[in-house]
């Protein structure tokens, strides 16, 4: 476990490197979960520790977002100056965001069509 | 008593355990509410820890020095995606065209919905530049906020709401237009509502998880490529 979750880690830490020395603009975690990607992918298989040690974190990842969404929370006040833009804005954007892609999805992988 | 609390205050273990009990707490409250999504855990913990840093007047560097460890967390987890992606691996390279169109699509939604929106309410420049890359993961989005000008930490703001959003109403919203397949779902609301939106579809379904932090990674590379595009078309 111990083993699987140093090379998370390292994953992680080679991402951000690269993010930093290349000053690309996607995160350096985005850029390790790529990187074990393709490990696994030369790998052939997926060692049964990797995937218990990557379910464990997983399984908790909505309790991982409290501490940042207290801090934005705390700026709350940021909102109140266009409340009412905003939030109609958001609440428009990601309902259309989620129906488009979805239906997108769906209709471009229909049965009976070869991609 | 006093001298407990000062004790207490000071050391990370009571902001690390208030916010995993917090998250215990709304997670019950949750599953008791038969899953009604106005009860989602992560909106729900967040609410009960700003109420206790706000009657015992904690700062949020303090409340932070316990919840960084949770915090920390959020990198390896992200990594860990790459597995579930990997298990769904022959589904996402056999719909491979399909992923990317919807992805762009979805991302060319997300952008242009939010910020015709806040233009059309009468929204400054400062707050179409914040709130242009809202579904994308925080760090990319706070970093394109600055190039455009607007307000790194109200973008950040925008980032959670858009998220808890997702989460909350997306399975709903999927079930109204009928659509069933799992890498639909998951695939719309990692693009809509990035992190907390893939840590709701990874307690449904697993494939739902895998293609929803897939199109959270994919995002992040889109949005960052769309918004100066669309930026120097719009204004």
């Amino acid at each position: 476990m111990i083993g699987y979750f140093t090379l998370i880690l390292v994953c992680q830490l080679v991402g951000e490197i690269v993010v930093h020395a290349l000053s690309v603009s996607i995160p350096g975690p985005v850029l390790g979960m790529v990187l074990l990607f393709v490990l696994l992918l030369m790998r052939g298989k997926l060692p049964q520790g990797l995937g218990q040690t990557a379910d464990g974190l997983l399984r908790g990842m909505a309790l991982l977002f409290v501490p940042a969404g207290t801090g934005v929370m705390m700026h709350c006040r940021l909102l109140g100056e266009a409340l009412m833009p905003l939030s109609v804005a958001l609440v428009i954007s990601t309902a259309l965001t989620i129906i488009v892609t979805a239906l997108m999805m769906r209709w471009l992988n229909r049965p009976g069509r070869d991609a | 008593m006093q001298d407990i609390w000062v004790y207490l205050n000071a050391s990370p273990l009571f902001h690390l355990t208030l916010t995993m009990v917090a998250f215990q707490a709304a997670s019950w409250l949750f599953e008791k509410g038969g899953r009604n999504p106005l009860l989602n855990p992560v909106l729900g913990a967040i609410i009960l820890v700003v109420s206790v840093l706000f009657v015992t007047g904690t700062d949020y560097a303090t409340y932070f020095e316990g919840a960084q460890f949770v915090h920390f967390l959020l990198g390896p987890a992200t990594v860990a995606l790459a597995i579930p992606l990997y298990r769904q691996w022959d589904k996402v390279r056999r719909s491979a065209l399909a992923i990317g169109a919807s992805l762009v699509t979805g991302s060319l939604v997300a952008i242009l919905t939010a910020v015709g929106t806040a233009w059309l309410l009468g929204g400054s420049e400062t707050l179409l530049a914040s709130i242009a890359p809202k579904s994308t993961t925080a760090p990319v989005a706070m970093a394109i906020s600055q190039d455009f000008g607007g307000l790194p930490s109200l973008t950040a703001v925008l980032v959670i709401v858009s998220g808890i959003l997702g989460a909350m109403f997306g399975p709903m919203l999927l079930n109204l237009v009928g659509v069933e397949d799992w890498s639909a779902r998951g695939l719309a609301v990692g693009t809509a509502s990035h992190g907390i939106g893939t840590a709701r579809a990874l307690q449904v379904n697993e494939t739902a998880g895998a293609f929803s932090g897939l199109a959270m990674g994919l995002n992040a590379v889109a949005t960052a490529l769309l918004v100066p595009i669309l930026w120097r078309l719009l204004f």
